[in-house]
């Protein structure tokens, strides 16, 4: 039961991480903007993340900071994509590269380092519960944000205007110019706000899920948001129930290799793997409608 | 008519290459349809965008209701009052009716009282529209409804109409007009862009004619006759092609119940189409935009494959065979899409030449390609047809719209089909090189061939087309002679009006 | 005000000057970064640029310049085809490894056999390893229109597991005194790649230049060159014109996959040596940059192949001379993607100065 309790406690850990960078660039797709940079926004957050931390000795601020730092790393792809008009998937690659070299950089010193731990965010009353209390209510307080961080957005496309003004732009960039929107700068902003999520993300694995800096740490999640993304069929709460499908399987991962169970230690390493290329397969047939104007590029020529 | 709406003094805008506009004055009255005339690339659109605030003069001055008026964007332009219906509907498929007439607001209501209010207005102008329903899913004629009723719920001064006709039957122009009478007489100007003279003529009070960028006239079109109206223009008069084919023998195409999906998101699958062709012949197929005529021309090019048995060229049926086989047997299309679907926008003539013509030309060797070959051939597309173009090294976007549609057409033609299969031939295109690719059809159909034309324009399916029929939801209609065939007839073929029925909810 | 304006034609002088603008933006890039990190950046630049080719080294540097450059050639002209046809295998580095496992085992079954069969045989089995790990994202997107940017890009970490596994079990060396990694086929004749190490020759080498050549053969004079471009430009002219694009996607994502197999197969026999965990260097990630630096074009991969490999020789020059880290190179090589995505775009457009004319 206990170990149960466990894996159930430690699937929202797994998927913290995954839902901030999947919400993220949920936003981003569904304005139109496809960012294959995820995986290195979230690695530079995890290194800014940890490196302000360690410095300054308060976690909360190395999180803060590290969305920062994968909104600055996000900007160039803006940059490139928006104003240059780049390809999008080979600028999100470039980005991916870039994120990876800088932070290996950025992280020199910081091997073996132990970072200060992160206040716990335990619920008074509710983490009394018998099951449920550990599992959900004794989470630490980035948890509960990536939570809310999926409702609001899901207000936010489904209710709010702005939402709908973004969902224009990702639908057809040429009527929502036509009628006067900032195709651009709209995308500018959403670009921005995927970049801070994947920080996000990326700060909660190097601070709080593992907690220590090691090069290239991110081991592919980021690809996986992606996949999330796809999965989710750019719906922040299906999204949301995807990367907590994921951590759940992590969670039963890591247990039964770590209780030692008669399946390869490597076969169980590369499930995660397995497992998304089998969500992309199981999707790609059921079909599910991708903004309409998902990559391609937009230049105001008349 | 009280009083002038808006004036324009002086409007002047270039691009590089191009004066799409030099020196442009007129008025615009309160309550006056006003219609703007001119062929493609006279400076409609330019002229038209400025005043709706997308593009900037470079110089010259307006007034709306005697305040200086110079929009810096769309919204400030909506703010003044000013409303736009586009001809490429400026509309998001995959969002409802309401969502979409939402973003084209200020400030709009709460869904649940903007849906109310759509229905309110769609009721008082007889234009009826179910906000919930999924844009991509409604007819080019409601989807228009959509935009017209977007503007409507401004409650604008001056509502600019561009090309509104060229998706509609004639039936649903019959009840646009009785709806823009409705609001003139209300009070609002219309500013209605145009090329189809007896629209005009019918509709506009006053009209401005446009020719390369200049304003050649402003008159009152009730006064003129078409023929004045078009030699103002066109400024020369044209000849009208001529037709000497006698369709005879067996049918080159037969197409017997062809149906197939359409493999976009909102096209329309093709239902048991059947038709033939015999040599000499020019089918028209008219109907309006999306209805089928992508689908078709797909599927007789080979890019869509259908049950065996239902496209036969010449008695051998291909409909299992790709674009590279039925060319090879000799049967040709050329798509409506000029840029993307019949030539890759940023390769040459040459390689455009090489697209469709490397194998019928003998331009290949064990699929090594000839290039110099490659390269006579487009000379000889580029000469036949003059194209208007330093040489076949020249990227393919760089012509224009025109230019390239005759070289598209030029390179189905010069490879000698046995069956010719082009939707919208003259589309985009100016009143000149229009006659003059109809005229290479006719040669063509004359020389034996059997041609195939879908077209939304019904003038030019009159003209040219032995035989009529319209595609309506992916069907098409019986095939009548178009000889003696009666706009009223043509309408109803093309499915009446779409849509009325929601009206009576 | 500046804006940018669409040209009539892609500009025939940036296409080749982009490359070189965002080469020299990347040496100011990064040499301010090297100041930042407390070393003289023209010492560093040069190091990296200069010295493996002209300094009193370069006799022992020059031929690891073709030891590098190979694989990254090899596998970019492969990813080239696919990204001019819109093709998007980034999960190079898999196939490289699988292609490289594939070859190994081969070479491993047979120890000690001497044969001269053996090494066509493992070369055989290096392209098939590499192809059919890249089948999975063909055949997944053939049938059922998965993507395959992240299908190719899961199966490296696939792969890399794959190779832990085997560098630590199945072929692990049984005379290695149980250290981690394989028998050493550099010193098994009939196994290995070497023509003359002392000159950093060896089949891969030679299957570069090989496959430059051929690669510039099928896109300027052959029909399925033709279609990849045009499948790239214009998908829908190119379906128009009879492209099956099943076939083209199997085409080059096979090719690819080969191809990096190849590059795999041919560090394993030679400079690598041994089945390790890490003998994989992500040559296949950075031939990606090597793609694009070269503009898709053959000649251009290999000049930029070229470039690239200096900047792994030099960069450990710079690593052993100014202690300069390894992760700077990563970042420089980084930084020259994205200085070229952003300067490409005069390519198309053309800055303009004055008024907005269009909002």
């Amino acid at each position: 039961m206990d170990m149960m309790i466990n894996i159930a406690a430690f699937l929202f850990v797994a998927a913290t991480p995954l839902t901030l960078a999947a919400i993220g660039e949920t936003v981003v797709e569904r304005a139109g903007v496809l960012n294959l940079g995820v995986e290195g926004m979230m690695i530079m957050g995890a290194i800014v993340g940890f490196m302000v931390a360690v410095s300054s000795g308060s976690p909360v601020l190395g999180l803060a900071m590290a969305a920062v730092g994968g909104l600055g790393l996000s900007l160039i792809f803006a940059f490139v994509t928006q104003i240059a008009l780049a390809n999008q998937v080979a600028s999100g690659l470039a980005l991916t590269l870039f994120g990876l070299g800088l932070s290996a950089l950025l992280g020199q010193g910081y091997q073996g380092v132990k970072p200060p731990t992160f206040p716990q965010g335990d619920i008074p009353v509710l983490r009394d519960i018998p099951v449920l209390g550990p599992i959900l209510f004794q989470q630490d307080p980035v948890v509960y944000l990536a939570f809310a961080i999926t409702i609001a957005v899901f207000v936010f496309l489904r209710y709010t205007r702005a939402g709908l003004v973004l969902r224009a732009v990702g639908e057809n960039h040429d009527a929502a110019h036509a009628l006067g929107y900032k195709v651009v700068r709209i995308r500018f902003a959403a670009i921005a706000f995927g970049g801070a999520c994947a920080g996000l993300g990326g700060a909660y694995i190097s601070l709080i899920r593992v907690p220590q800096w090691t090069e290239g740490m991110t081991a592919g999640i980021g690809w996986i948001a992606l996949a999330l993304v796809v999965f989710g069929a750019w719906r922040p709460l299906l999204v949301a129930v995807g990367a907590c499908l994921f951590g759940g399987i992590e969670a039963v991962q890591l247990n039964m290799q770590a209780a030692g169970v008669a399946i390869p230690v490597s076969l169980l390493a590369m499930s995660p793997y397995l497992i998304t290329i089998l969500v992309l397969v199981i999707m790609s047939a059921v079909r599910t409608g991708a903004p309409a104007a998902l990559g391609r590029p937009f230049h105001a020529s008349s | 008519m009280t009083g002038t709406m808006l004036s324009i003094q002086g409007l002047t805008k270039a691009y590089p290459g191009v004066v799409a506009n030099d020196d442009i004055s007129f008025d615009i009255g309160a309550g006056e349809v006003h219609a703007l005339l001119g062929e493609n690339g006279a400076g409609k659109s330019t002229l038209v965008k400025m005043i709706y605030g997308l593009v900037k003069p470079d110089a010259g001055r307006m007034a709306m209701l005697a305040m200086p008026y110079a929009p810096a964007e769309p919204r400030a332009a909506r703010a003044a009052g000013v409303a736009m219906v586009f001809q490429h509907f400026s509309l998001f498929d995959a969002l409802t009716v309401a969502e979409n007439i939402a973003l084209g607001m200020e400030n709009p209501p709460a869904m649940r009282d903007l849906a109310g209010r759509i229905r309110t207005v769609s009721q008082t102008y007889g234009l009826p529209l179910d906000p919930a329903r999924v844009v991509g899913d409604l007819s080019a004629g409601e989807r228009q409804r959509v935009e017209i009723i977007r503007c409507l719920l401004q409650s604008p001064r001056l509502l600019i109409m561009d090309e509104p006709t060229s998706v509609l039957t004639p039936q649903e122009v019959a009840i646009l007009f009785q709806t823009l009478r409705k609001l003139r007489d209300e009070g609002v100007s219309i500013l209605y862009i145009s090329h189809k003279l007896e629209e005009i003529r019918t509709l506009c009070d006053t009209a401005t004619i446009l020719r390369g960028g200049r304003k050649v006239a402003t008159c009152t079109p009730a006064e003129k006759t078409a023929r004045e109206l078009a030699e103002m223009m066109v400024g020369a008069i044209l000849k009208v092609p001529e037709r000497h084919a006698a369709p005879s023998g067996d049918p080159l195409l037969a197409v017997t119940g062809l149906s197939v999906a359409s493999p976009a998101q909102f096209g329309t699958a093709l239902k048991d189409v059947s038709f033939a062709v015999r040599p000499g012949e020019v089918l028209g197929i008219g109907g309006v935009a999306g209805n089928g005529q992508d689908e078709l021309l797909a599927a007789l090019s080979g890019e869509l494959l259908s049950r065996s048995g239902s496209v036969a060229l010449a008695g051998r049926d291909v409909s299992r065979d790709g674009p590279v086989t039925r060319r090879a047997a000799g049967l040709l299309c050329a798509p409506e899409e000029r840029l993307g679907h019949a030539a890759a926008p940023d390769m040459t003539l040459t390689e455009n030449a090489a697209l469709t013509a490397a194998a019928r030309m003998g331009l290949l060797t064990r699929g090594f390609i000839n290039w110099s070959g490659a390269r006579g051939f487009a000379e000889q597309v580029i000469g036949a047809f003059d194209v208007r173009t330093p040489g076949p090294h020249v990227a393919a976007r760089a012509l224009s719209g025109g230019n390239l549609q005759k070289f598209v057409i030029g390179r189905e033609v010069l490879q000698g089909p046995r069956v010719l299969v082009v939707n919208q031939p003259t589309w985009g295109v100016d009143a000149a090189a229009a006659a003059a690719i109809r005229q290479a059809l006719l040669d063509l159909a004359a020389g034996g061939a059997a041609l195939v034309v879908i077209s939304q324009d019904l003038d030019e399916l009159m003209e040219i087309a032995d035989r009529f029929g319209a595609l309506n939801g992916g069907r098409l209609s019986p095939l009548r002679p178009t000889a003696g065939l009666s706009v009223d007839e043509i309408g109803l073929m093309m499915g009446g009006a779409h849509g009325m029925e929601v009206a009576n909810v | 005000m500046l804006r940018l304006e669409k040209r009539r034609e892609p500009s025939q002088v940036w296409t080749w000057a982009a490359p070189l603008v965002a080469v020299l933006a990347t040496m100011i890039a990064g040499g301010a970064v090297f100041a930042l990190l407390g070393k003289d950046p023209f010492v560093a630049i040069r190091t990296i640029f200069w010295d493996p080719l002209f300094s009193e080294f370069a006799f022992y540097y020059r031929p690891q310049l073709l030891i590098k450059g190979a694989p990254l050639v090899l596998i970019a002209i492969g990813l080239s085809l696919g990204f001019r046809a819109g093709i998007w295998n980034i999960g190079a580095e898999g196939q490289y490894i699988m292609g490289a496992l594939a070859g190994a085992a081969v070479a491993l079954a047979f120890y000690p056999l001497a044969a001269w069969w053996l090494f066509p045989a493992m070369v055989l089995a290096g392209a098939l390893g590499g192809l059919a790990w890249a089948m999975i994202p063909g055949v997944l997107k053939i049938t059922l229109g998965t993507n395959e940017i992240l299908v190719s890009l899961m199966l490296v970490y696939v792969a890399e597991k794959i190779l832990a596994a085997m560098a630590l079990g199945l072929m692990k060396n049984p005379e290695g005194f149980g250290f981690p990694g394989s028998r050493n086929l550099q010193q098994y004749p009939s196994a290995t790649s070497w023509i003359d190490p002392a000159a950093g020759l060896h089949w891969g080498v030679a299957a570069a230049f090989i496959v430059v050549i051929a690669a510039y053969v099928l896109l300027s004079r052959h029909i399925l060159g033709f279609h990849i471009r045009l499948a790239g430009q214009a998908p829908r002219a190119a379906r128009f014109a009879g492209v099956n694009t099943a076939r083209l996607v199997l085409f080059c994502l096979g090719t690819s996959g080969a191809l990096a197999g190849l590059a795999g197969l041919f560090e394993v026999a030679g400079p690598s040596g041994v089945v390790s965990i890490d003998f994989n260097a992500g040559y296949g990630f950075t031939a990606i940059i090597v793609a694009f630096l070269g503009r898709l074009h053959p000649v251009g991969i290999l000049l930029a192949g070229g470039l690239m490999a200096l900047t792994y020789v030099g960069g450990d020059m710079a690593q052993g001379n100014l202690q300069l880290p390894k992760a700077a190179i990563q970042l420089f090589q980084g930084m020259m993607l994205f200085f070229l995505l952003a300067v490409d775009v005069f390519t198309n457009f053309r800055l303009r100065f004055g008024i907005k004319g269009a909002v």
